[in-house]
């Protein structure tokens, strides 16, 4: 476990059986297929979710009503190796509109052989979303609360 | 309960303006009263009361004393965002492998 505690980060990796161009198309103009359900944060009906593939885009959630929620800026984009994207979202799953209160995300393609590819992902700067750790210890421990939603997801393997 | 603590401490917009410096970067009392209106003593105060939450930790740095984030603060967090993006993987790689039956 990491001790650092200057600039915390959550680093994870996973290896997957695909090309990396194919690790990386997924990865960002199909993330709808794989984004956690009810970790969207729009308010309306979602219709889609949109990685823009260029830096200086967005990813966002579009509503069926045609609304659109930005909740993250894409500040690198190369394919099929590397991506950084801000984490525009708060504490209460929110949108966090201050971007000195964001933290952010780096997603690494390597190719391991010609059908598997690992990525790594880092979330950085984690400090930044300072103030609303009190409630979010609330949350994490709440009983019906994130642990039994993860529960639920790990029986399902 | 340490998170009723917490938001009882970061009601008071200075002491939250305290603790963001804190977070942004480890600082003694001096400097943190040098760049805010409000006196050394009063900076005392609220790092005081930020402690007590376990909100910022304090170590030793000479004859100065510097101010940081409390790990336990920051641990909490950390879990959360892990827990999501160690779900978030699982279901991206899930969704690969659908993308690999589809093509082949």
């Amino acid at each position: 476990m990491s001790t650092e505690t200057t600039s915390p980060a959550i680093r994870k990796s996973v290896v997957v059986d695909a090309p990396i161009e194919r690790a990386f198309s997924v990865f960002t103009e199909d993330i709808g297929s794989w984004w956690p359900p009810e970790h969207h944060i729009i308010e309306a009906e979602l219709a889609e979710m949109v990685f823009e593939p260029r830096a200086g885009g967005y990813v966002y959630d579009r509503g069926v009503d045609g609304s659109e929620c930005r909740f993250a800026r894409v500040l690198a984009y190369e394919p099929p190796h590397r991506i950084v994207f801000s984490w525009d979202i708060d504490l209460q799953w929110k949108l966090e509109t201050d971007p000195n209160k964001t933290s952010e995300v780096e997603v690494r393609f390597v190719a391991e052989s010609p059908t598997r590819t690992r990525v790594e992902l880092e979330h950085r700067n984690l400090e930044r979303h300072g103030e609303g750790w009190p409630n979010l210890r609330d949350s994490v421990d709440s009983p019906g609360g994130w642990g039994l939603t993860l529960r639920r997801f790990a029986e399902r393997f | 309960m340490a998170y009723q603590e917490g938001l009882t401490a970061l009601a008071d917009p200075t002491r939250r303006t305290i603790f963001e410096r804190v977070a942004r970067r480890p600082s003694a009392v001096g400097e943190l009263a040098r760049e805010l209106p409000v006196s050394r003593p009063a900076v005392s105060q609220h790092l005081r009361v930020l402690k007590a939450a376990r909100l910022v930790t304090d170590r030793s740095a000479g004859s100065r004393r510097i101010y940081q984030l409390d790990p336990e603060g920051v641990g909490a967090l950390r879990d959360y965002l892990d827990q999501f993006w160690s779900r978030a993987l699982a279901a991206y790689q899930a969704a690969v492998a659908e993308h690999q039956e589809e093509v082949s």
